[in-house]
């Protein structure tokens, strides 16, 4: 009941012997031999956790492509300069609301301004909010948690209850409240989405750790006298590393989204900077005359956190502890 | 069981002190004085002294908060600059309609995501499953606010089947539930899935098997009790978290909630009305992790009857 | 009349896995009857687990039986439908697993686990369901057994865990039960007194009982005939007595010469070596000749049948063939 997918390969071959008869004993049939098992032992190579990670696009297609969509993205928007047909503040009235067209791929927003042109640069909000408050927060997280996990007592249990307090704070909420007193814009963002994330991470690492610490490899190297910071960095560490590469491609594209609501909202990117949240708030009010200037951010967001999340759930059955085993 | 209770509870209190405090100092770090705001420039200096004055807001940070802390008990929460109303009376009158909101939204959210999830785990690695997680990813993956408004464009706007924003009718919450639910069903359904895929590899569950049951009630009895410890949890902070007003759904819609309250109080700088209501908004999210925590422990017996 | 209850022919399971086709279970005749207590041995991995799971049909992708017939009685199970399977499961053909510990459930009352069996196979009330419950407890040797009804699995040791599998496994009368390593999860102590417990209701209930274990003490104390598993094939088969008295196969040998005996003192405990083979790439000819002091040059090539020596003991392995020993090649 539980999945069915048919798998054809052919059975082992034996060679049974004949019931009757003495004429297929083969010559020398009785001398006492020492048969050696074959040394093919089948031990799975050695992965470390980056060979892991691109070991999962030799099998899986489709997050292969997630994969190959993100790059796309982070080539295009590096590159907007080189990519984008127009310059994306040059407004030319004349162009209101222009439709598709050969020199305008998108149309034109109500000043005239080139959507294509307009998403290429905005898509660099997205894509810096979706990858920079998540390191950031990761690795505040990470050090907070292995600090917390190892050191202990205390500073453990100062550090988690601020933690507890972070954790119960939403983003968005955050962002609202930093947003009226340092104003809207792209550091309110940044500042919101990186001091609410690493809550998470930093609970998660600690535990981590402290599983670790009862492992018998590090109570090896305390014993013969390793320093505590060193025993950190060359053994927790890399053993937290799966459990954080899961959690950033968790965090990342929530951030995305987030980046864009606030945005939407009039909290995130200000003009003239411009953001897909922030197109599609302007361009709102166009929709039955002109559909594709606020489809086409829409979807060029979609299209990113879906294949963020595709990528993280391959990243995820391959690199998380809990599901190893099976 | 109800020592782990009152413990979580009383762990509560100082991280719900904690939110208040932050907010109240990420609001009044800011310089310039907000009686200024309330009042605009024609009113001449010695009426704004007077009126800070008389309102406390030159005392020193600290007692200020333990002014605010003190009035929040006694149930207010202050007064709007531009509304002119107590903070209070304006949440109370939004809120019923954010919980309306929030019940039909949720309602859409399970009514969509555990069918989906157990079908998903039953059917797992065919092209259903796999056409389910497709859908559910995509409802993970929605900016709630474009989808809104394609909605809105599309059922609204061109077929006229319904009211394109308020909130007065059942009819109203119809599509703003869609949208919310259908985001929230993605993450129910994967949880279910996975919850009760790794709940049927359990050695209790091949003794039910082995005990005759048909497959059916080894699935709905036995595998969904299990797996839906984790999802009962995910199930009640979700509805905390709408609870607490869902900012950009109420926006587009039009909906007079909280999310509405706090996105007007940013955009008109209404401090206190903005503070009250974030305040607000965190402990109903506090509460409802706190309750899902509770809910978690009297699911699972290994706890309850401790 | 025939008393057979179980009659297991050619039975081939194999798991589809993407290395390729494994061969868990390659061609098994087993036969029990009424009121016999039949041992299945092998070391873990031979497949003596997955004959039972095939009897049973709780084979989980992607396991599947391929060949064979399997006769409870005068029906052959792999022709039922999952409909008819159930009725069997539980009823007819009940079975104990090795993890007491996490064989119930954890959400759910003892009582509750052991009345859901009465009432899927018997039409009784509730009420009756928990008296017959009860009553089961009580000849299971659960002290306080209505208390106990309200107990949940994780309020009970391992041994009374295993208690209840076992009175959850009687408490419809099968005919057959299958123990598959039933204490090997336990202290030695328990141990005993669980064996005892399974010879108790089988005596009681004349219940057949298929013991699968890879400790030849568990064999010696509980079974009447016994089964020697290696690599998903019958190596031995006879009585009891006949197996302890006169092992023939070489692996048979070996796995009665590794048990520590306290009557002797050695040096050095005797050991098969090697491991056992991978499924998936058999050597040729006899599959035991890699671990085999008695290989021969046969051995490489052809893979010996299953050799009735008389008595109903049989051998696969050339040195119980006559025509081979005595051809003087």
């Amino acid at each position: 009941m539980f999945g069915k997918r048919k798998l054809a390969a052919p059975a082992v071959t034996t060679n049974p012997a004949p019931a009757e008869g003495i004429d297929w004993i083969p010559e020398g049939a009785l001398t006492p031999i020492h048969v050696e098992e074959s040394a093919e032992a089948e031990i799975a190579p050695y992965q470390n956790t980056w060979e892991k990670f691109w070991s999962i696009f030799k099998h899986n297609k489709v997050a292969l492509v997630s994969l190959i969509i993100i790059i796309l993205y982070i080539v295009i928007c590096v590159g907007a300069p080189l990519f984008a047909p127009y310059d994306p503040v040059e407004t030319n009235l004349a162009n209101g609301l222009a439709l598709p067209s050969k020199e305008h791929l998108l149309g034109c927003d109500k000043l005239g301004r080139d959507v294509l042109s307009r998403m290429i640069y905005g898509g660099r909000i997205s894509l810096m909010i979706g990858l920079f408050p998540t390191l950031v927060s990761m690795t505040l997280g990470a050090v907070l948690g292995i600090t917390a996990g190892f050191v202990g007592g205390k500073v453990d249990q100062i550090i988690m209850r601020i933690a507890d307090i972070c954790m119960a704070f939403p983003s968005l909420l955050l962002a609202m409240v930093v947003s009226y007193t340092i104003g809207p814009g792209f550091l309110t963002i940044f500042l919101a989405l990186s001091f609410v994330n690493w809550a998470g991470t930093a609970r998660v690492v600690r535990s981590e750790v402290l599983s670790l610490r009862e492992k018998e490899y590090v109570e090896a190297a305390t014993s013969i006298g390793v320093k505590k910071w060193v025993i950190m960095l060359r053994h927790i560490l890399p053993n937290c590393m799966p459990t954080l590469i899961v959690m950033l491609t968790n965090h990342i594209p929530g951030n995305i989204l987030t980046e864009s609501s606030l945005s939407f909202l009039g909290i995130g990117a200000q003009p003239p900077m411009t953001s897909w949240g922030l197109m599609v708030y302007q361009t709102k009010s166009y929709l039955d005359r002109n559909p594709t200037i606020t489809l086409a951010p829409g979807i060029a967001i979609l299209i990113l956190v879906v294949a963020f999340n595709f990528l993280g759930d391959a990243v995820r059955d391959k690199l998380d502890p809990r599901l190893q085993e099976q | 069981m109800v020592k782990y209770i009152v413990n979580r509870i009383l762990v509560t209190i100082p991280i719900i002190i904690a939110i208040i405090l932050i907010v109240f100092l990420l609001l009044q770090v800011l310089p310039g004085n907000p009686i200024q705001v309330m009042m605009k420039e024609k009113v001449n200096q010695a009426v704004i002294d007077r009126v800070t004055e008389q309102m406390g807001l030159n005392d020193p940070l600290m007692v200020r908060f333990g002014r605010y802390l003190w009035g929040m008990l006694h149930g207010d929460l202050g007064h709007s600059y531009k509304l002119k109303r107590p903070v209070t009376q304006l949440i109370m009158t939004a809120f019923p309609n954010t919980v309306k909101l929030a019940i039909t939204s949720a309602l859409v959210a399970w009514i969509i995501g555990i069918p989906t999830g157990i079908i998903s785990a039953i059917k797992k690695d065919t092209l259903l499953d796999r056409t389910l997680m497709g859908f559910s990813l995509v409802g993970i993956s929605l900016p709630v606010f474009w989808a809104a408004m394609l909605l809105q464009y599309i059922l609204g706007y061109k077929l006229k089947l319904l009211p394109i924003s308020g909130y007065s009718t059942i009819r109203h919450m119809i599509m703003p539930a869609i949208v919310l639910g259908w985001a929230s069903s993605g993450s129910i359904a994967r949880l279910t899935r996975s919850s009760l895929l790794g709940v049927m590899k359990n050695d209790y569950i091949r003794t039910a098997r082995a005990k005759g049951l048909v497959e059916s009630a080894v699935v709905l009895r036995h595998g969904l009790k299990n797996s839906m410890i984790p999802v009962v949890t995910m199930m009640a902070m979700q509805f905390a978290s709408l609870l607490s007003g869902a900012v950009i759904t109420e926006s587009v819609f039009g909906i007079g909630g909280i999310g509405q309250l706090m996105v007007s109080a940013i955009s008109q700088r209404d401090m206190p009305l903005l503070q009250s209501s974030v305040v607000f908004s965190t402990m109903i999210i506090i509460i409802g992790n706190l309750v899902a925590d509770i809910l978690y422990s009297f699911l699972d017996p290994k706890i309850r009857t401790q | 009349m025939d008393d057979t209850i179980l009659k297991i022919r050619g039975l081939k399971t194999q798991f589809f896995t993407s290395k390729g086709v494994v061969p868990a279970v390659d061609g098994v005749d087993v036969t029990v009857r009424a009121g016999e207590a039949v041992g299945l041995v092998g070391e873990s991995g031979c497949g003596k687990s997955m004959t039972a799971m095939s009897v049973m049909q709780l084979l989980q992708h992607p396991g599947r039986v391929v060949e064979g017939e399997i006769w409870l009685k005068d029906r052959n199970l792999l022709k039922l439908s999952k409909r008819e399977m159930c009725d069997v499961r539980g009823n007819e053909i009940s079975m104990i697993f090795q993890e007491p510990m996490t064989s119930l459930n954890p959400v759910f009352t003892i009582g509750r686990q052991v009345m859901e069996a009465v009432r899927q196979h018997q039409d009784v009330s509730k009420e009756e369901a928990k008296e017959i419950a009860i009553d089961i407890f009580r000849r299971i040797g659960i002290p306080e057994p209505e208390k106990r009804f309200y107990s949940y699995p994780h309020q009970l040791s391992g041994g009374l865990r295993q208690r209840v599998m076992i009175g959850m496994a009687m408490v419809c009368n099968p005919s057959l039960m299958i123990c598959d390593e039933p204490t090997t999860a336990l202290d030695v102590t328990i141990e005993a007194q669980i064996l005892y417990l399974i010879k108790e209701m089988q005596k009681e209930k004349g219940t057949a009982v298929v013991m699968i274990t890879h400790n030849l003490g568990v064999v010696a104390e509980s079974c009447d005939y016994v089964y020697v598993m290696y690599a998903g094939k019958i190596m031995e088969e006879a009585s009891v007595y006949e197996i302890f008295e006169h092992p023939t196969h070489p692996y048979t040998f070996g796995l009665l010469n590794s048990i520590p005996k306290t009557t002797e003192v050695k040096d050095h405990l005797f050991t098969i070596r090697g491991l056992v083979p991978n499924l998936l790439s058999l050597p040729k000819g006899c599959r035991f000749c890699t671990r085999c002091d008695k290989a021969m040059q046969i051995c490489t090539e052809y893979e010996p049948d299953l050799y009735d020596i008389g008595g109903g003991h049989k051998v696969r392995c050339f040195l119980a063939n006559k025509e081979v020993m005595e051809s003087g090649k």
